[in-house]
């Protein structure tokens, strides 16, 4: 242990977003984590937990094959198979409530309507926040959602925030080519974050066969090879809004984790890394901690949109002139 | 009745401290024991590991990340059925046919390498003590994975007879494994056309006649799985199946590795990785 760690025996990992206060920064993708993780890591550790998109109606889910792995990534056209409200409520609720740690509910519908009359329904004890998920590319046409335009992002999260009086996240997607615009269009109509964001739309082919490697033909690219293109992303929203961030694509290591902070997140989720690394949100908050000490930084939100844009010196002309 | 936590604008819920929470899953660093080739498919690869990981059961499985072999970059972790599992050792076996890009890879690890392993993961086989005997039919890779039953029914005072299939008799694998545990092999093979459904059907119902069979267990073929489907439902015996399917997570977050199983008149959709991999015979759909 260094010296900087042994002046400083604590760090304050605690972070609170739009009202919700957590322990920490980590908690889980929607999507990526259930029960089976109780397993591997003590859920009293995380600063939150987020789950499956649940959705009114009952839901199969899409065909398979459903996912399919590109270096450093992972392609998944899983459809959010759901059993509906009833079986969440009645199943999936009361196994987190024996835990000190907040429940955030991911949610969906097909229309603005139906997500507002879900996240009044599910605005009940045992849930701490509402994650409207207005992006996921699989169960749209051709990878449409809501988050894909600032007006209909506009009016789903102001029918959203008329329906609940739970902390309002907004899950954004990184497929459209505004997406500050749309976090602007969240933020006026009520959230109280954005996540930003969902998985990045995309395809592959078999090379043996000539179909599409998964039965949606199209799905949501994940893992560490979306982390650049999503981090400018979190940059970019962070600039146009001041309602907190949470950073999501691609975060494998708490050394990723703080380059979302530093470009403008309150927050982090993990997902794909969850498939590889079992404990890896566990180790990210451990990592995290490990880091501010040996950096001296007491609170993990000093981390927040902590990057240095240095101002750009005049540049050198000289050698553009022929003659000099 | 607990009182239902505000989370509100209140402080922070408190990080604990350590407790007395300890992981039934592991995911670790193994080191390589053994390594070697038992025939020109399949490879046996032997680990040391912890003792979660050691507390394996027949039937249950462990992802591996398996080291990148030249040129290509598998990304997922890769299912792999228990060969063995040797709770005082602190060990455990896998057999693998090197089929693609994970066990290409899993086949350039030497002795003293080390592998990421995680499990034990899913639900494995049951034996009821009341079983005198029983019978296992494998096709292929399950063979690997029936393996480990022959050592617990062996435990649990009963008798196991294999009907063990491939494509030629040379690719047999498990079958001196099973004999050193006291079972009873048979081997059918597609070279010497015995490997058919109507020549398995016979020799397992003259088992049944011959009251060795107070339950079937299967892995490998969809085939040989219908065929005892047909008897188990004839002559009102039980069965375990272990399914097979794609899998990422292999931890029941991703929801996909989902297959439909017949249940009390409905198709119902689980999870081979969490529901599984061991699942009743009469429940399974090819």
């Amino acid at each position: 242990m260094n010296i900087a760690a042994t002046r400083r025996k604590s760090v304050d990992l605690s972070v609170n977003i739009g009202g919700l206060a957590l322990r920490n920064p980590v908690m889980p993708a929607s999507g990526t984590f259930a029960e089976g993780l109780e397993k591997v890591m003590d859920f009293n550790r995380l600063g939150a937990f987020v789950t499956k998109t649940i959705t009114r109606e009952l839901r199969a889910g899409n065909p398979l094959p459903r996912v399919v792995e590109r270096p450093g990534s992972l392609i998944n056209a899983i459809g959010i198979p759901s059993k509906g409200v009833q079986h969440f409520v009645e199943k999936i609720i009361p196994h987190y409530t024996p835990y000190d740690t907040p429940l955030v509910v991911s949610i969906s519908a097909p229309t603005a309507e139906g997500f507002a009359s879900l996240a009044a329904e599910l605005s009940i004890p045992g849930v701490a926040a509402i994650e409207a998920n207005i992006s996921c590319p699989n169960i749209e046409e051709d990878g449409k959602a809501f988050a894909m335009r600032a007006e209909s992002t506009e009016k789903v999260t102001r029918e959203l925030r008329a329906a609940t009086k739970l902390p309002l996240w907004v899950k954004l997607t990184p497929n459209t080519g505004d997406v500050p615009d749309v976090a602007r269009a969240a933020e006026g109509a009520g959230a109280d974050a954005v996540v930003v964001a969902n998985t990045i739309l995309s395809m592959a082919i078999d090379l043996k066969t000539f179909k599409p490697c998964l039965g949606n033909v199209m799905g949501g690219l994940s893992g560490p090879a979306i982390k650049p293109i999503v981090l400018r992303q979190v940059f970019q929203c962070a600039k146009a809004v001041k309602i907190p961030i949470i950073g999501c694509g691609g975060i494998s290591t708490a050394e990723d984790a703080v380059e979302y902070m530093l470009a403008g997140a309150s927050a982090v989720q993990v997902g794909t890394a969850t498939f590889l690394q079992p404990a890896a949100m566990t180790t990210i908050i451990e990592d995290l901690e490990t880091f501010c000490l040996h950096r001296e930084i007491a609170c993990v939100t000093d981390l927040i949109h902590g990057v240095v844009i240095e101002e750009a010196d005049e540049p050198e002309l000289a050698w553009l002139d022929p003659v000099s | 009745m607990s009182i239902e936590p505000d989370y509100g604008m209140a402080a922070a819920p408190p990080s604990p401290g350590p407790g007395a929470w300890k992981p039934s899953i592991v995911a670790e660093l193994a080191e390589v024991v053994a390594h070697d080739a038992v025939n020109g498919e399949y490879r046996h690869l032997v680990v040391a590991c912890s003792a979660e990981a050691a507390a394996a059961a027949p039937g249950q499985f462990f992802q591996l990340l398996c080291p990148h072999p030249a040129g290509e970059q598998p990304f997922l972790r890769r299912p792999m059925s228990l060969y063995g599992a040797d709770p005082v050792k602190r060990q455990v076996e896998f057999l693998y046919k090197v089929t693609g890009a994970g066990t290409r890879g899993l086949d350039t690890l030497k002795v003293g390498d080390r592998l990421d392993i995680m499990g034990p993961l899913g639900v494995g086989f049951t034996l009821d003590p009341a079983w005198r005997h029983i019978v296992a039919v494998g096709r292929g890779a399950g063979l690997a994975t029936l393996a480990p039953l022959a050592k617990a029914a062996k435990a649990n005072g009963t008798r196991v007879t294999a009907v063990f299939s491939a494509r030629r008799p040379e690719l047999l694998v498990s079958v001196d494994l099973f004999h050193s545990h006291g079972a009873e092999v048979v081997a059918v093979t597609d070279s010497e056309q015995t490997s058919g459904p109507a020549n398995v059907e016979r020799i397992l119902r003259r088992y049944i006649a011959d009251g060795r069979c107070d339950a079937f267990f299967t892995c490998g073929s969809s085939r040989l799985m219908r065929v005892q489907q047909r008897l188990a439902k004839e002559f009102g015996l039980p069965g375990q199946v272990a399914m097979e399917q794609q899998m990422a997570c292999g931890i029941g977050l991703c929801y996909c590795c989902v297959r439909d199983f017949h249940v009390n008149g409905e198709i119902v959709n689980r999870r081979v990785c969490w529901d599984g991999p061991v699942f009743d015979l009469m429940e399974a759909l090819p």
